[in-house]
Formats: C-alpha cells, sequence, structure tokens
C-alpha cells in the first residue's frame, strides 16, 4: 500500500528519462502506472465492503508521534480510484495534447509527483501526513499550472493559485492541531474521529473556522473562488484533472472525512451550506457569462464544489447520498467535457465558443461525445448525472433548516447549467462552419479515448445505477455520515417534487440557451462584476503586502553589515545578560579554571590576533591575523580532544583565506571611513560580547542543572550505532535530521551566494 | 588568476589534487571510527580543487568535478533524504540506521550502511557548495 502511494514519486523521478527515451508511445506507457494503481484499488473495493475501513500502519517519525498510516475506507478509495482511473487517461491524453512539446518530460515528472500528493491526501490516516501531502499539491498544482512560465499570466496565475491554497493551508494546520487536540492528543484521524465528543471541545468554534479556512481556500468556495478560472492558464490536461478529480476536490474531501467528527452542528450547517449554496449559484451564474471553453467548464466546477460543500453541511441521510453520486457523476463527466475542450483547442486553434460552429460533421466522435457528457452535466435522464440532481434536489428540499433558500439556489443554478451545457455541446457543432485558426479534424486516439470512456461510463452508471452504488458510493456514504445507510439508485423515482423541479429547470435552461446571445450582450455591459470581485481585494492585498515587505526591508534589511552586527550582538547580550542576571542568583557562581602553560600561549595568540586584525591598516595583515585567530581556535579544540572539530577549523580556516584572496583584488585601498566615536561605540559593543560570553561559561561551568546528554550518547555509541567516532554518530546517525536540515541549509546558501555573485557581475556587463 | 600560477605551483597542484582528493575520501570512510566524516572530506576536497584553481584557471577547475557544482549539491541532498526514507520501505522509522556489514578479502570487515549514504550526501553537498561559490568568485574575477 505505501508502495502505490510513493510509486508516483518514484516514478516522477524516473519520468524526464523515460519520456525522452520512449519518444511518442510515452504517454501510453506511462499510463501503466495509473492504470496499475487503479486496478490495485479495485481489489480493495470487496475488502473494504466486507470488513470495513482498513488502517494500514508504517512508523515514520515515532518520536513526533507522526506514521505514515493509510487508511483505506469507502471514501478513500473512492477518491484513490477516481484519482488513479481519470489519471491514466489523462497521462496517455497529455501525451497527445502536447505532442513534441520541448518540456514534456518536466510535465510528466511534476504531472506524477501532483498524482501521488494528490492520493496521498485521500489515504493518509495521520493528519500531519495529510498535510504534508495537501501542502504537495498546492506546490505541485503551482508548477503545473505556470508550466507555461514563458507567459507572465501563467506565472501570475500560478502564483495567485498557490497563495490563496497555501495561505489557507496554513489556517487548516492550526486547525488540525486544535482536532488533534480536541481528540485526546491522537494525531491519527481512525482515533480522533472514534471520540465522540469532538463537538464539545472549548475552542470548537475556533477549530471549524480554522479548517474551512483550509478547505474553502482549496475547493474554491466564495469568497476565494477566484483562483480557480485563473488555474485554467495550465495546459488542458491539468485543468481536467485539476478540476474533476484532484487539486479542488481536496477540500471537499477533508469535509466528507470530517463530517462524522465534528460536523452536524449548526455552525457547520450554516457555514457550509451558505457558502456552498452561494458558491454553487456564484459558479453558474459566472459560467452564464463566459464565452470561453475552458472558462464555462472552471465555472461549472465552481457550481459543483458549492453544491458537494453544501449537501455536506445539509448532512442529512439524502444529502451525503446526493453528495457522493454527485461527486461521482461530476468527476467522470467533468473530467471527460475537459479533455474535449482541450481536443477542440488544440485541433481548431480557438477556444472561445461564439467563434467555433459546424463542426459536426469533421469532428462527429467530439460532437456525439461533447453532447453525452453534457447531458449528465446539464442533469438529464439517462444520465448519471440525472440521478445525482434528483437527489440533491431531494436533499434540498429535505434540509433541516433554510431549506427553501437551498432549494431556490439549487434550481437557478440548475436553469443556468442546463444552459451551458447546452451551450457547450451545441454550439461549437450546430450551424454553419466558421472560420478557425487551424483546419478542424478530429482528434487523435489519444485524446479522445479519455473523454469517449468517462462519458459512456456517464451513460452506463445511468442505466445500472445499483452498480456504482453498491460498489462505489455506498461505501463512501458510510465513512462520511458515519454510519451505513441502505439505499439504491435509480432513474425513476415517480412523478415527484425534484421531478418537476427538474422539469422547470430545463425549459427555462433550454430557453436560456435560445436567447444566449442576448444575455451576453446583457452581461457583457455589466463590467462592475469584473471590477468589484474579490479578486479585486486579493491584489490590493498583494500590493499591500509588497509595500509593507519594502517598507521593512528598508528598516530591518538595509544594507549595512555593521548595523545587522550591532542589532543582533546587542540583542543577544541584552536577552541573555537579563536572563543570566536574573536566574544565575548572587554572588553568581563561577566555575574553577587552571591554566596549563600552553594554552595560555594560544590564547594569548588568539587575542593578539584579535586586536591586531581590528587596528592594522592593512587588509592583507588582518586576512592573515584573523587566520591566527582561527588556527588558535583549532589548537585549542585539539587541547580539548576535539580533533574532528579542529580538522574542520582549519579546513574552513584555510577556505576562508582562499575566498578573501579571491575578493581582496576587488576591494577599494584600505582606507578610514568610521570617526572615532563610532569606532569607539563598536569597541563597546564587541568587548560586552565577549565579556557576556565568558561569564556565561564561568556559570555554565559551575552549575550542572540536569546530567549531560554527552554521556549517554557516548555510551550508546558503539552498540547501537557502530561508530566510535562519537561526533560523526551523532552528526549521521542520531542526530542526522537535524544535519539534514544543515545541509539544505548549506545548499540554499551557496545558491544566494552564487545569486548575489551573478547578479553584480550582469549589473557590471550593462 | 593565470597571472598567480607559477611553474611550481602548478606542478604541486596536479600532484596535489590527486592526493587530496584520495585522502578526502579516506577521511570520508574512516570517519563513523576515527576522526573525519563527510564534512570535513568535503572540505578537504574543496580545499585540494581550491588549490588547483590557483594554480590553473576556473575553466580548467570545472570538468574535473565531473558535474556541476548545483547538480552535486542536488545528488547530496537526494542521497541524504533517500538514506532517511529507506528504512521506512523496511518497515522502520525515518532515518533508522541500515547496516550491512560485508567481509572483504584483504580489507577485513566493511560496514556499509545508510549512515555512510548520507554521509557521503553531505560530503558532495559541502563541495559542491564550497565549488559553486569559489568557482563564481573565480569567474567573475575573470
Amino acid at each position: 500500500m505505501l508502495i502505490a502511494v510513493l510509486s508516483g514519486f518514484i516514478l516522477a523521478a524516473f519520468a524526464p528519462w523515460l519520456t525522452r527515451s520512449l519518444g511518442d508511445k510515452a504517454g501510453w506507457i506511462l499510463a501503466l502506472l495509473p492504470a496499475g494503481l487503479f486496478a490495485y484499488f479495485l481489489t480493495w473495493v470487496p475488502v473494504v465492503i466486507t470488513d470495513g475501513a482498513q488502517v494500514v500502519h508504517y512508523p515514520w517519525i515515532p518520536g513526533l508521534d507522526i506514521s505514515l498510516s493509510i487508511l483505506v475506507d469507502g471514501l478513500s478509495l473512492l477518491f484513490a480510484l477516481l484519482i488513479s482511473g481519470i489519471g491514466t487517461f489523462i497521462i496517455i491524453y497529455a501525451g497527445g495534447y502536447l505532442h513534441g512539446h520541448e518540456d514534456l518530460p518536466r510535465f510528466y515528472a511534476i504531472m506524477f509527483s501532483f498524482m501521488a500528493a494528490m492520493l496521498g491526501v485521500v489515504l493518509s490516516n495521520n493528519i500531519i501526513t495529510l498535510f504534508v501531502f495537501w501542502e504537495l499539491t498546492s506546490i505541485t498544482s503551482y508548477l503545473l499550472i505556470g508550466f507555461h512560465h514563458e507567459q507572465k499570466d501563467a506565472r501570475w496565475f500560478a502564483l495567485q493559485g498557490l497563495l490563496v491554497t497555501v495561505g489557507g493551508g496554513l489556517a487548516l494546520l492550526a486547525g488540525l492541531i486544535m482536532l488533534a487536540l480536541a481528540g485526546g492528543g491522537s494525531f491519527e484521524l481512525s482515533e480522533i474521529l472514534a471520540n465522540e465528543d469532538l463537538r464539545e471541545y472549548g475552542f470548537y468554534t475556533g477549530m471549524v473556522i480554522l479548517i474551512l479556512a483550509g478547505t474553502f481556500t482549496k475547493s474554491a468556495q466564495v469568497p476565494f473562488h477566484f483562483w480557480l478560472p485563473n488555474a485554467m492558464a495550465a495546459p488542458t490536461p491539468v485543468s481536467a484533472f485539476l478540476h474533476s478529480a484532484t487539486m479542488v476536490k481536496a477540500g471537499v474531501y477533508l469535509m466528507a472525512r470530517l463530517n462524522p467528527g465534528i460536523g452536524g452542528t449548526e455552525l457547520w450547517l450554516y457555514a457550509l451550506g451558505i457558502f456552498g449554496a452561494l458558491t454553487m449559484f456564484t459558479g453558474s451564474f459566472m459560467a452564464l457569462r463566459s464565452t470561453g471553453l475552458k472558462a464555462v467548464l472552471a465555472y461549472t466546477t465552481i457550481m459543483a464544489l458549492g453544491t458537494l460543500t453544501m449537501l455536506i453541511g445539509i448532512g442529512t441521510e439524502q444529502a451525503i447520498i446526493a453528495a457522493m453520486t454527485f461527486l461521482l457523476a461530476h468527476a467522470l463527466y467533468k473530467a471527460s467535457l475537459f479533455m474535449l475542450a482541450g481536443a477542440l483547442d488544440h485541433e481548431t486553434g480557438t477556444k472561445d465558443i461564439t467563434k467555433l460552429g459546424g463542426l459536426r460533421r469533421l469532428m462527429p466522435i467530439t460532437f456525439v461525445t461533447a453532447c453525452i457528457a453534457a447531458l449528465s452535466l446539464a442533469g438529464l435522464p439517462p444520465l448519471f448525472g440525472f440521478i445525482a440532481k434528483e437527489l440533491m434536489f431531494e436533499a434540498a428540499l429535505q434540509a433541516p433548516t433554510i431549506g427553501l433558500f437551498f432549494t431556490v439556489l439549487a434550481v437557478l443554478s440548475a436553469i443556468m447549467i442546463v444552459a451551458m451545457a447546452a451551450v457547450f455541446a451545441l454550439r461549437p457543432f450546430i450551424g454553419d462552419l466558421k472560420e478557425t485558426p487551424k483546419k478542424p479534424h478530429e482528434a487523435p486516439l489519444s485524446m479522445l479515448i479519455g473523454p469517449v470512456v468517462l462519458a459512456s461510463l456517464s451513460l452506463i452508471f445511468g442505466l445500472v445505477g445499483f452498480l456504482p452504488a453498491a460498489a462505489l458510493v455506498a461505501p463512501a456514504v458510510e465513512s462520511v455520515y458515519g454510519a451505513p445507510i441502505d439505499f439504491d439508485l435509480y432513474l425513476w423515482h415517480g412523478i415527484n417534487l425534484p421531478l418537476m423541479l427538474s422539469v422547470l429547470a430545463v425549459a427555462l435552461g433550454l430557453l436560456l440557451f435560445w436567447k444566449w446571445n442576448a444575455v451576453l450582450a446583457v452581461f457583457s455591459r455589466m463590467t462592475f462584476i469584473d471590477r468589484f470581485g474579490p479578486e479585486r481585494g486579493y491584489e490590493k492585498l498583494m500590493d499591500g503586502l509588497v509595500w509593507l515587505a519594502a517598507w521593512q526591508t528598508r528598516l530591518l534589511q538595509n544594507g549595512y553589515m555593521r548595523n545587522y552586527l550591532i542589532t543582533i550582538v546587542l540583542t543577544t547580550v541584552a536577552l541573555t545578560g537579563w536572563t543570566l542576571f536574573v536566574h544565575a542568583g548572587s554572588p553568581m557562581p563561577l566555575g574553577d579554571i587552571s591554566f596549563s602553560l600552553h594554552e595560555i600561549v594560544v590564547a594569548g595568540l588568539v587575542v593578539m590576533g584579535a586586536i591586531v586584525a581590528s587596528v592594522t591598516s592593512s587588509r592583507l595583515g588582518a586576512v592573515a591575523t584573523l587566520g591566527m585567530v582561527g588556527f588558535g581556535i583549532a589548537l585549542i579544540y585539539v587541547f580539548f580532544s576535539a580533533p574532528d572539530l579542529g580538522t574542520t577549523q582549519i579546513m574552513v580556516e584555510t577556505l576562508t583565506v582562499i575566498l578573501l584572496v579571491l575578493v581582496l583584488f576587488r576591494l577599494p585601498s584600505f582606507q578610514k571611513l568610521s570617526s572615532t566615536a563610532s569606532r569607539m561605540r563598536d569597541a563597546v559593543v564587541a568587548v560586552s560580547l565577549g565579556g557576556l560570553m565568558t561569564l556565561l561559561i564561568l556559570a555554565v561551568n559551575a552549575v550542572e542543572v540536569t546530567e549531560p546528554i554527552s554521556d549517554q550518547l557516548v555510551a550508546w555509541s558503539y552498540p547501537e550505532a557502530h561508530g566510535r567516532n562519537i561526533v560523526n554518530v551523532i552528526l549521521v546517525d542520531f542526530r542526522a535530521l537535524d544535519t539534514l536540515g544543515e545541509i539544505f541549509v548549506v545548499g540554499l546558501a551557496a545558491i544566494g551566494v552564487y545569486a548575489m555573485i551573478r547578479l553584480r557581475a550582469e549589473d557590471k556587463a550593462k | 588568476m593565470n597571472s598567480m600560477g607559477s611553474l611550481i605551483l602548478r606542478t604541486t597542484a596536479r600532484f596535489l589534487l590527486p592526493l587530496l582528493l584520495l585522502f578526502s575520501v579516506f577521511v570520508l570512510l574512516r570517519g563513523h571510527d576515527e576522526p573525519g566524516g563527510g564534512f570535513i572530506a568535503g572540505l578537504v576536497a574543496a580545499v585540494g580543487f581550491a588549490l588547483y584553481l590557483f594554480a590553473f584557471d576556473a575553466a580548467r577547475t570545472k570538468p574535473l568535478l565531473v558535474m556541476e557544482p548545483q547538480v552535486m549539491v542536488g545528488a547530496g541532498l537526494l542521497a541524504a533524504t533517500v538514506s532517511g526514507i529507506l528504512p521506512v520501505f523496511a518497515g522502520l522509522p525515518f532515518f533508522t540506521a541500515l547496516w550491512w556489514p560485508v567481509e572483504m578479502p584483504g580489507f577485513g570487515e566493511v560496514k556499509f550502511s545508510t549512515p555512510l549514504i548520507f554521509d557521503i550526501g553531505v560530503y558532495m553537498v559541502v563541495l559542491g557548495s564550497v565549488m559553486k561559490i569559489i568557482l563564481a568568485l573565480a569567474e567573475a574575477e575573470e
């Protein structure tokens, strides 16, 4: 199981090389991994149905209670199947869509990382690992949205998506930690959610708000919805994947996952219900105003996310059944529609619906598939989308409170969605053939197989609703509702209120479709929507942030080394000194010290070197005397039997001298620039630090608060770590995680220094 | 930089670089039991290359590194991270040391282990980072 989750990352590492060596067929062959994963997850379906939720446990950092534990239940399995199943077709599709693109290898590398991260989110049982994977999806989707990095727009929108979702992610982290505290300190979802009194937790309201801040930003709920349509800057395969089964669904997943534990309260109902319903309406309304193929679909995704959030908020049996059915239906038709939109764009050269027409003869397969998928989007029988929409109406009607509000918004949205589904499926294909930038023809097999299979599934699932109901939806409903519910999915429910509402929505929707040109004309005059949307708020916020950063940089990072040093030294002296004098007691205990002659000689040399270095007027002299200080310290290390430190010190000293010599020629001749007063000030600062450190060491020598850890480490070193050199054993074994952090810092520092040197050189060249 | 390289320095550097590199590998491998380790070894190797750089120039030193310094940093970080992840696949916590002692004729027992992989990673990061900076400075000089 662990390998199944991480295999995407492993393949990602080899994907660039594989893509290059496999050539044209790369997409088909790479798709074997998600296809294999799909088959593997399928084998879990009977296990989950018969034995219930399974937890697979791998220790990761047991000291911090973080483990790679995997939770396989109906909900995670439904998501895992969608991710791997749709992922398979997306990988194949990308091979055709980005055929011959020079960055295709890079694309596959990021895509597989993204897929693996997404699988990690939905399968994690530990909330810390869940959060890590959650953030990984944000980062990898940033790289995917900004794939066309040479375009300014793509970079801007990628950053927008990243900042919105990662900003929410910060809140989520706090919320998840509170969740762990509320659940009695365990980080395992299965244990937290089994806890009955999560809702009585003292900070319940704060916790829910923080968690929802994370899920609402991720799942593009109003008012954070603006990043999602902008994420269309990504290549179409990415959009199709992001919108249908992954990324934005992560937020929905988490809300569904936590529903049995923290859902069901008034706060939950109103927050999810109202924001979800508003998002649903906003999405449909904005879809109606759009003319781009992908824009229409992006806004209908927002509609779907709003619907799901609303349904989870309502939280009745009906609502949860509706939510899981809707989730499956949406994933199928949305992936299919997005891939078709990409095919249209790819083969005609435009994605503006108003510029397309009459393609039914030239692209017949695309036409038929689009019709089927759009019927599911519009929620017409006999498609799976119809079942989902009927259930949704029923759930809205039976909501415990404000049912009317939900129902009205749901019907209004449905009307607009019917219109846009018709626009999408018919406008590009009927009427007279219009002139397009490219000569249109049917897309290649790699770009059609995905939409055709997924659209067919929409049709099959609609006709034999009991099949997906029993295998996929029912186990998922059980995990979200918290208890098993007996139900069937079928097309015909008899003549009832939901059916009447559907008929009404379809009739009005078709009317809207018929008058769409007039509607567009009205909307094109309503430019205030763009002027005052939440996106403006985001831009204002970003401007403010840049201003604040510039202001505090001018204040703190003023570029004067001496100011930095004085600030650091004085802060250290003040804080440490204060603590020392307050806590050490009076008179301050000072340890005994005895010297041997050679120690005094070396110490004297070091002090002399330091004094000469600070008063000399020769630069080379300063370098040489600083070297004397360094080598003196190295000698002291050797005296106190730390040969490792001594050797390292000597190496560092040598390299420092080399680096200094390299830059020495660039410096102007030695000048005395500071006034005597400021030199005196510097001397006081320097001596105060030296004095403090001396006192500190003497005091530390005198008191022994606890037994030093070093004895224990020495005792463990050989039997536990097979090493006699304790320093090295600590570095590479006992404290390896610290060292890992440190070498990352070393690497980053090298990049930073390199960038500074290069920028200077380039400035000069100009 | 060329002006600085005397004949003596060049001749010495040519002999000292391989010796220092060999020494650095020695320091790296003995690190677990005797004074040494990846950090020091990386610095020793960097000093060797720096000496060569002084004797010759950046253009002639760079190819000797086999790979670009930034690639070396990346490879080192990867090696160190992988050494931490490997035990997870064996069902042990992150960064648990794994040991594979091998009996080598003539050498006695050689201990292959994930800490050794980790130390090699540290070695590469240190060498790569220092070389990146020194080469950039030297190139800016030229």
